[in-house]
């Protein structure tokens, strides 16, 4: 009887087999990003800002964002029923960018990056090193000098209202997160989201070019203002992958030193729902791949036991 | 005009025209298999069951992508594999596929060169599957344009680079390839033309022409034993199943090869829900863009042993290597002077050529991937030259070896 | 040669588990060939019945498809009164009574041209020809002008959504 050299076989052509995959994907991969792997998450914890140390109250809140802060010079509110006071191409050709709604800002950003951000625009957003002295530009939004009185509990308060105005974080919805922390920059054209808005139905042709005509004005404004056009983030969870678009969104310049993308200063929670948006305009159907492959895996479970039944009684008066 | 009697059944009507009982017996039931084999006998029904699927799941890729370089990145990522029901499985079987396809082509490949299956009149057999692994090389190389990704773009424009010919700079070559001074929407179109059809049309007559050229020979053993089918089948017939030295195709070899098949679907499907990454690479999300070039340009897996090849040497000499690797293979049958159908390990010196051969090409492989630096690039030129050197010596290593 | 019967069975066993593996495969096939959903969500066009003019004939689109809108005048009206056909086929929207049709002759498919002096609509294929109700003046056309599925909002009148008004009409056989 010839001994069954099966096993020995199937061991060799599993181990070479896996010895390619091994060292032309994890390892191979480890070696090409190893610069982009080495960053680690801080946990959306921004431990670079200091903590607000005041209670903040909503009312003074209220009235500093509407009065002394000047927000609604530039921001429109539309939960305060504050209008914005230009449109966004105009915006866009006046800063480079259309200053957010703040509706929800009090939800979708870190409370110590909201402080900061207030008092220091600039340094909050990490985008110091285009606004040096020699460069004599300024950021397009001003610094809060304060209303006389202690500027960090005037903050604490302005925080304080954002906060109570913006929906309760359960509430937070994957595409308030993106609109608002992403998208007045970065358009995903498989959702139809512009900077400008999501792009509606138009019955005319000429208005709907009349509309992506607006789109480009606004682009050619960002384009000017952050050097290049922000890319197109619609498959960017795939080219991308989670782990990237994570340490990404948390600190830009970790893995492109230098760049213009300002540091976002979500909470961890929005920057989930964020990763959320970037799926379902990128990975889909990532929910019906995964209950299709329980189905077919049981199922070829099963056509396998029956292959190899059918094998055994053919082959039973073979040997 | 030949005799037609009147038909006594459906069965008669049909063999008085098309011979189908014979056809089933030359074919199948009759088609006799040793005995003496193992698992791996069952890789060319695995690459058929492969080959179906990207057949299938490339006809309803075929409904929906748009050949254009406007429209090609926006029909794949956004209408196959968002809007189309099912497109994002097709799409996943697909790339799947072809990447799974390359890992069996070798182990299929390797398999022959074990057991010496491409000796004494099985030479055909050979030579149409080396044939077999151009064509699916070049089918897959023009698949892998059509997403119009970065990795699409630039593996075109490099690959497309090779034929100027290093030092003979015939950029006039490869402008007549392209159809453009670069690739555009003229290279796009051809090579969607060559994937759809022409590739596999070849292929198909390629298949026909290795099934036809492995009829005679008959399938080879662990052991090469040289059988006599007819006493062997003979006996089987006769009713001495067990005593037999074969076995029918149908149905005998064909239940091995199903079991085989489901386990590899097993495997197959489980890369295709959870592990597809190593088969659609991130950097082709991103659409072409002809005024930038990505961080790392690197083809699929199956190439980088032949892409190191090429990398070492000045360009050149690299050019005549890669040419070299690519045709070597082929001549495997006449380089070989050992007449002995024997499995590698009762081959004395060709065992160590065998094994040693396996792993420098996944070294290179290895390589292939790795960026251009040391101490990768320098085990990459040790490798090619040990490759090259292999081929070189197999004639005398092989023209000293006992007759078995 | 034991197992004989049972080794048929265990073939056909797993033929019926293959079987069933092709079935769910050819499902997912057909679904592939579906209408895309952006298809179907096309399907429904808004007219806003303020804009048209008496007499003066509209093609809109719907579904790939001419669709004739035409508001009917009072002499038009005048004219119907009485013929239950006609009557049946008037959509009122609002004080405005309009013929809403599939611009497509009912014979073999051709785009009926409206003429304004005669105020009816004449097929240059076959000749045939329709009133401003869309009913049949002359053959070859089998019956009247199809009427597209409508539902009336307010002012406005959705194409492709089923209202009860032209359920009246589908259940009565004054379209199909």
């Amino acid at each position: 009887m010839k001994k069954n050299k099966e096993p020995l076989i199937l061991a060799v052509v599993v181990i070479f087999s896996l010895a390619v995959y091994g060292l032309v994907e994890p390892y191979a991969h480890s070696v090409l990003h190893q610069k982009s792997l080495s960053v680690k998450s801080e946990g959306f914890t921004y431990p670079d800002l200091p903590q607000i140390t005041k209670t903040g109250d909503v009312a003074r809140g209220a009235d500093l964002v509407m009065g002394a802060g000047a927000c609604a010079g530039c921001h429109s509110i539309d939960v305060a029923g504050m209008p914005a006071p230009m449109d966004a191409v105009s915006a866009a050709g006046a800063y480079g960018v259309n200053p957010p709604d703040l509706s929800n800002a009090g939800a979708v950003y870190d409370a110590k990056f909201l402080a900061e951000l207030i008092k220091n625009p600039a340094h909050a957003l990490k985008v110091e090193h285009k606004y040096t002295p020699e460069s004599g530009k300024m950021h397009p939004m001003s610094q809060f000098y304060g209303a006389g009185g202690d500027m960090d509990q005037e903050v604490a308060d302005m925080v304080a209202y954002l906060q109570s105005i913006a929906v309760k974080p359960a509430d937070l919805t994957p595409a308030i997160a993106y609109e608002n922390a992403c998208g007045r920059c970065h358009e995903v054209s498989y959702e139809n989201w512009t900077q400008i808005g999501t792009k509606p139905k138009f019955k005319h042709e000429k208005d709907s070019l009349a509309f992506d005509i607006k789109v480009m004005e606004y682009q050619d404004s960002l384009k000017a203002y952050m050097g290049k056009l922000p890319p197109d983030l619609s498959m960017y969870i795939r080219s991308r992958g989670e782990h990237f678009l994570t340490s990404f969104i948390e600190n830009p310049q970790g893995h492109l030193e230098g760049t213009a993308m300002p540091r976002v200063g979500v909470t961890a929670d929005a920057a989930e729902k964020v990763i959320e948006y970037m799926k379902d305009a990128g990975d889909t159907k990532r929910h019906e791949r995964e209950s299709v492959a329980v189905n077919v895996m049981i199922y070829l479970v099963i056509f396998a036991i029956f292959a190899i039944l059918w094998k055994k009684q053919v082959w039973r008066d073979l040997h | 005009m030949a005799q037609f009697t009147k038909a006594t059944s459906v069965k008669d009507w049909l063999n008085q025209r098309l011979a189908v009982e014979k056809v089933e017996k030359v074919m199948a039931s009759e088609y006799w298999i040793p005995k003496n084999i193992n698992f791996l006998w069952a890789m060319g029904m695995v690459l058929v069951v492969t080959f179906a699927l990207l057949l299938v799941s490339g006809i309803f890729l075929l409904m929906y992508y748009v050949p254009t370089v406007e429209g090609a990145f926006y029909s794949v990522n956004y209408t196959i594999m968002r809007e189309v029901d099912f497109g994002w499985l097709w799409r996943h079987i697909h790339g799947v596929a072809a990447s799974v396809v390359f890992l069996i082509i070798y182990i299929h490949m390797f398999t022959g060169i074990y057991y010496g299956s491409y000796k004494k009149g099985r030479e055909m057999i050979w030579v149409s599957g080396m044939l077999l692994f151009v064509a699916f090389s070049a089918e897959a190389f023009s698949g892998y344009m059509l997403p119009w990704g970065q990795m699409s773009y630039w593996a075109g424009m490099v690959i497309t680079n090779l034929f100027a010919g290093g030092s003979l700079h015939m950029d006039g070559v490869v402008e007549w390839i392209r159809g453009d001074y670069v690739p555009a929407q003229a290279f796009l179109g051809r090579f969607f033309m060559l994937h759809v059809l022409l590739i596999p049309l070849a292929i198909l007559g390629l298949i026909g022409l290795h099934f036809a050229a492995l009829r005679i020979p008959h399938v080879n053993n662990q052991d090469g034993e040289e059988l006599d089918f007819d006493y062997e089948s003979k006996k089987y017939l006769d009713g001495d199943k067990a005593g037999s030295k074969v076995m029918r195709f149908a149905n005998d070899f064909m239940s091995k090869d199903m079991m085989v098949v489901a386990i590899y679907l097993l495997f197959f499907f489980y890369l295709v829900f959870w592990n597809y990454g190593f088969a659609m690479d991130p950097v082709n999300f991103d659409p072409a863009d002809g005024l930038k070039t990505p961080a790392h340009i690197y083809p699929e897996w199956y190439f980088l042993w032949s892409y190191e090849i090429l990398r070492p040497f000045p360009v050149d000499i690299g050019l005549i290597a890669f040419a070299f690797a690519q045709v070597i293979f082929v001549l495997l049958p006449w380089l070989d002077r050992s007449p002995n159908t024997t499995p590698a390990n009762r081959r004395g010196l060709f065992a160590i050529w065998f094994w040693v051969m396996l792993v420098n090409m996944i070294i290179l492989t290895a390589m292939g991937k790795l960026p251009p630096e040391d101490p990768f690039s320098t085990i990459g030129l040790y490798s090619s030259l040990l490759f090259i050197a292999q081929w070189l010596i197999l004639p005398i290593i092989t023209m000293f070896e006992k007759k078995a | 040669m034991k197992n004989n019967s049972r080794r048929g069975f265990m073939g056909k066993a797993f033929g019926a588990v293959a079987g069933v593996g092709a079935i769910a495969s050819l499902y997912a096939m057909k679904k592939s060939w579906d209408p895309l959903p952006s298809v179907k969500a096309a399907g429904f066009t808004t007219l806003d019945m303020t804009q048209y003019e008496e007499n003066v004939m509209i093609t809109e689109k719907w579904r790939g498809k001419p669709i004739f809108v035409l508001k009917k005048s009072a002499e038009v009206m005048e004219k119907e009164k009485g013929n239950a056909e006609a009557e049946a086929r008037n959509i009122k929207v609002g004080d405005d009574n309009f013929m809403i049709a599939i611009g497509l002759c009912t014979h073999l498919g051709c785009i009926p041209a409206f003429r304004k002096a005669t105020n009816d609509f004449l097929c240059a294929c076959h000749g045939g020809k329709f009133d401003a109700s869309g009913l049949v003046t002359q053959v070859p056309p089998p019956r009247g002008f199809d009427i597209p599925p409508f539902k009336i909002d307010g002012n406005k009148l959705v194409l492709g959504e089923v209202g009860p008004e032209w359920q009246a009409m589908k259940d009565n056989g004054v379209t199909l």
